[in-house]
């Protein structure tokens, strides 16, 4: 299987412990290599680049280097929308600015080269050979599960940095989570802003960027909202209560990271993918799914074995060529 | 309020950020997609082609002065609509930072928020969630804000009072260093 370089970014060792679970899972079953970057640091995210650009990039292609200098060859893959975006960043200057290219290196003292190719999570599952890999390793059919796949805003823009064709209605993600059988519908906010770090240092103006996230969401029938990124994610699960709340609004739409589902799928227990770690509940609606979709396998392969002439006794002749 | 710059230094300070931005101020027609689009808009004191407009006029005073450049969530939906590929987050981005230089914030949260972010980054190397939220807490006087949440992270072992850091503090804090001294990217 594939090798990688792995930059997981600061919220994976905190926050994010169920895309940090799901992900380790599905890595162990399909044999994927993750080789974390030596002694990375944070990518400045976006309080960097509000305050001096050269650092944000300084700080971000440090990773890059050391990658390229430990980990020679390989791609560098990270779960975070934000440090994608800056890593991709750094790494788009790199190969496109000469000049900006060495000054970077001068502060960092390390070679940079911006060889390396930065990938996000769904790049990394969107690989053909990834996708078999999970598709052979599949026990459970997530069928009757709408998902509302949410790539919210630095997945796909800007559209010259990450390479994303259609940054309105990306897909990536959609294909990715109906390898479960579940459905990903089509709905309108997949790429609205989460409000990000506002949500802190200006709750006030972006508490209804939530609540309109969810409100597209159920008016499009979603049962579940899939994110891919720690803050995203944070973002809808924690605040989902509090919106129902203050807004008055009744949604019961848990939040899950796409990884969830994937490893669900691939036969995860809830606490193989931390699904008791959720702040707002999640375990019914996928215990349901789960359930349904075990009856029905149960069912069909009841029906297929009486099918089966071997097992109706002497093979009669008509159904011989089945 | 003062003027902090008058019409033909702002015009100067316009212009430069539009060429840095790689932006042809003039080529914006005002068509209103960039507002249209924002999600951020119902908060804004200027929309994003207010913007545009006052620095084709110089007015960067006014500019500089918004709460609207800190309200921007850099999401980049403007720029991915405009006919004319106006990079207006980029735009943005600048005027925050000069207005930052001239000690001017119209959002002093969001400033604070991002100077305690990357102090955390300054002392570990890794950003610290539970002492960025703490700290943001106690100096913006937001004492409560978010820490009903506290209990069930704890709780549901989402957070953990360990943290995490580099082990070469120094390189970040030497790197950091030479980008503040150095300034921007020429």
């Amino acid at each position: 299987m594939k090798q990688y370089a792995y930059y997981p970014g600061c919220s994976m060792d905190s926050t994010a412990v169920t895309y940090k679970k799901s992900f380790e899972y599905i890595a162990s079953k399909i044999g994927l290599v993750m080789k974390e970057i030596p002694d990375w640091n944070c990518c400045g995210s976006t309080a960097a680049h509000t305050k001096n650009e050269k650092m944000a990039y300084a700080l971000s292609a440090r990773n890059i280097a050391i990658a390229e200098e430990e980990l020679p060859g390989l791609d560098i893959v990270t779960p975070c929308a934000s440090c994608y975006s800056r890593l991709k960043y750094a790494s788009y200057v790199g190969k496109n600015d000469e000049a900006k290219r060495q000054e970077i290196e001068e502060v960092l003292r390390r070679s940079f080269k911006a060889e390396a190719e930065v990938l996000n999570f769904l790049d990394l599952f969107e690989d053909p050979e990834i996708q078999e890999a999970i598709k052979e390793k599949l026990h459970r059919n997530l069928e009757g599960l709408n998902v509302a796949c949410y790539y919210g805003c630095l997945m796909s823009r800007p559209r010259e940095i990450t390479g994303e064709t259609d940054p309105e209605n990306p897909m990536k993600m959609d294909e990715i989570i109906e390898l479960t059988g579940a459905k990903a519908i089509a709905w309108d906010y997949k790429t609205e802003c989460c409000g990000a770090s506002h949500q802190v240092d200006a709750p006030e103006h972006a508490r209804e960027l939530i609540d309109r996230i969810f409100r597209n969401a159920q008016a499009n029938g979603a049962d579940v909202i899939v994110t891919a990124c720690p803050l995203c994610n944070m973002n809808l699960d924690m605040r989902e209560a509090e919106i129902n709340k203050n807004f008055g609004r009744k949604y019961n739409i848990p939040v899950f990271q796409f990884t969830e589902l994937i490893a669900i799928a691939m036969g995860a227990s809830a606490a193989d993918c931390g699904i008791h770690q959720h702040f707002f509940p999640a375990f019914d609606v996928i215990n349901e799914v789960v359930k349904t979709g075990a009856k029905k396998a149960a069912a069909e392969a009841k029906a297929e074995a009486k099918k089966d002439p071997l097992k109706d006794g002497p093979i009669v002749v008509g159904k011989a060529g089945r | 309020m003062e003027k902090i710059l008058n019409r033909e230094e702002g015009k100067l300070l316009a212009d430069r950020i539009a060429k840095e931005a790689n932006v042809a101020l003039d080529e914006c027609y005002q068509c209103g997609k960039c507002s249209a689009g924002c999600p951020m808009a119902n908060s804004y004191d200027l929309m994003p082609r207010q913007i545009v407009h006052l620095m084709h006029l110089g007015d960067m005073d006014t500019v500089m002065k918004s709460k609207t450049i800190w309200l921007c969530a850099s999401c980049h939906t403007c720029v991915e609509r405009c006919p004319h590929d106006i990079d207006i987050p980029t735009l943005i981005e600048k005027s925050r930072m000069e207005a930052q230089k001239r000690g001017i914030s119209a959002q002093r949260n969001v400033r604070l928020f991002n100077d305690i972010f990357m102090e955390t980054v300054r002392g570990f190397g890794k950003s610290q969630e539970v002492i960025l939220e703490g700290a943001y807490n106690v100096t913006s006087g937001r004492l409560l804000q978010d820490m009903a949440n506290v209990p069930q992270m704890l709780k549901k072992d989402i957070v953990r009072p360990e943290l995490n850091s580099v082990q070469d503090k120094e390189d970040i804090r030497r790197i950091m260093k030479e980008c503040e001294e150095g300034g921007a990217v020429k």
